[in-house]
């Protein structure tokens, strides 16, 4: 699936889940519950029929060091843009040595494989553009479950368009290479996260619940860089305020991304849509 | 003479510093290291563990593990405001059931042990502090190495955790929510109800 047919993808399912947002009285940060809930019993068919088994042969078949080195070519290839992200976060330090690690890895690592500059204390960080929204002040916006990608809040899937505009895998120009780029990628990622098992099995009451609270504390987590809110402020009886206050924003993050997706229909072509969605699996962003 | 002095001294050190490593009133983040490396050593050499057997680690945790945690304190975050209306017997038995679901899914998470090491921080701390936060980083080859954060709290019996982040998410708020729409629904009574037959469900799966 090229960069345009994802987003006109998303696009018409946005579009969708505003025309069938209809409130079912259940969390005030999800108001779209029956779709989501929809999606996200396809992706998990989806995860146990294909991407698992698929996963889970990749991890018998390829020895640790081949794995591992894998990884580490593409969260090489990710470290340029976390380092842009921190920058426009306000964050230079970050930033300098998320591009130092781009250049050591590069070179030292062999183009990756190894990930010498954790080793020399430069440590890896995780940042992406709907963090960076985050730090902006824009609000999370109702939370939504992508098919094939798993969970976001519309904010972040504002980002998350401008993360895939922004991956150097995109700009492969042979499209076999690509696809098969971005495959292994899916694979690769979907393998490193098999030990944690059917975690979200043992311990959800209500496993698509769980997900989504885990995944909102998550980026509240990350957008602050692990500098948590004392656990009473986030109780749930004070969230019907604070979504109060940022509907402003959360409009805002509305029109960004329907601005995005203005810009980039127009550039629509055919496209073949092929298998290499990346996917994102069960409370998979650490 | 002089020699044997220093000797004796310092093999009293040691033993000092061996038996305080036992006692209850050890600093949170000794405590929280000890607890770890036990555990580790336990997932190393427990072969029924390394088979998956959860039952059996099951049986480790409660046993191990159990009285170094505050599950009333847990279960009452978790329960958020409802927490004040609940009889003490509702206490109770919510308490005991969320210590089941949790020492279920830890034990389940435990038997996926593959060669992690954990690294927990030193934590500098008033002594006049009644609740800290303790932090761990789990590493593993080949990932991205995951935060453990622990609060722990002052007892009469020593420091006790009441809350683990995982990647900086509170496990026990993200259970929040979803108990909070429970009682809501079906009142305490429900949310029990809801805890048990989740809990026994898994032992039906498991024979």
């Amino acid at each position: 699936m090229s960069k345009v047919s994802v987003l006109k993808f998303i696009g018409s399912l946005l579009l969708l889940l505003n025309l069938a947002a209809c409130a079912t009285g259940g969390n005030p940060k999800d108001p779209w519950e029956g779709v989501n809930r929809k999606i996200f019993v396809f992706n998990e068919k989806l995860d146990a029929w294909a991407l698992k088994p698929v996963a889970q042969a990749y991890d018998a078949a390829a020895p640790l060091p081949v794995r591992t080195g894998v990884s580490n070519v593409f969260a090489n290839v990710e470290d340029v843009w976390i380092g842009l992200n921190n920058l426009l976060q306000g964050k230079p330090v970050a930033a300098v040595s998320d591009l130092s690690r781009f250049a050591i890895n590069s070179t030292l690592g062999i183009l990756g494989v190894f990930d010498v500059a954790t080793e020399l204390g430069l440590e890896k960080h995780e940042e992406d553009f709907g963090q960076t929204l985050g730090v902006w002040g824009v609000g999370d916006g109702p939370y939504v479950m992508l098919p094939f990608f798993g969970p976001r809040t519309l904010r972040d899937t504002g980002g998350f368009i401008v993360d895939t505009f922004a991956s150097p895998l995109g700009y492969i120009d042979d499209i076999p290479t690509r696809n098969v780029t971005r495959g292994l990628k899916v694979i690769s990622d979907r393998a490193d996260l098999l030990s944690a098992g059917n975690a979200l099995d043992e311990a959800a009451l209500d496993r698509y619940a769980y997900l989504r609270d885990f995944y909102l504390s998550r980026r509240k987590s990350l957008i602050n860089d692990g500098r948590r809110v004392r656990s009473n402020e986030e109780d749930s009886s004070i969230a019907g305020t604070s979504i109060a206050m940022d509907t402003d924003v959360e409009i805002g993050a509305h029109r960004l991304v329907f601005v995005m997706l203005d810009r980039a229909y127009p550039a629509l072509h055919a496209d073949v849509p092929a298998a290499d969605a990346s996917l994102t699996v069960a409370g998979t962003d650490t | 003479m002089l020699k044997f002095l220093t000797r004796f001294a310092m093999i009293a050190v040691l033993g000092a510093g061996l038996l305080t490593g036992a006692h209850a009133e050890d600093a949170p983040d000794v405590l929280i290291k000890n607890a770890t490396n036990e555990i580790v050593e336990i997932l190393k050499t427990d072969k029924a563990i390394q088979a998956g057997d959860v039952k059996h680690t099951q049986d480790v945790i409660e046993s191990k593990v159990l009285h170094y945690f505050d599950f009333n304190k847990m279960t009452a975050s978790a329960v958020g405001r409802e927490w004040r209306s609940a009889s003490a017997d509702q206490k109770a038995q919510l308490a005991k059931e969320f210590q089941t679901l949790l020492v279920r899914s830890y034990s389940n998470a435990l038997t996926q042990y593959k060669n992690q090491t954990v690294d927990v921080k030193p934590l500098k701390m008033q002594a006049s502090d009644v609740e800290v936060t303790v932090k761990s980083e789990v590493k593993q080859p080949g990932a991205k190495p995951v935060a453990i954060d622990y609060d722990l709290t002052k007892t009469a019996d020593g420091w006790k955790v009441y809350d683990v982040y995982v990647a900086g998410v509170s496990l026990v708020a993200n259970y929040r929510d979803t108990f909070g729409q429970e009682i809501k629904a079906s009142g305490i009574d429900g949310l029990i109800k809801s805890l048990h037959e989740k809990n026994a469900a898994k032992v039906i799966e498991k024979k």
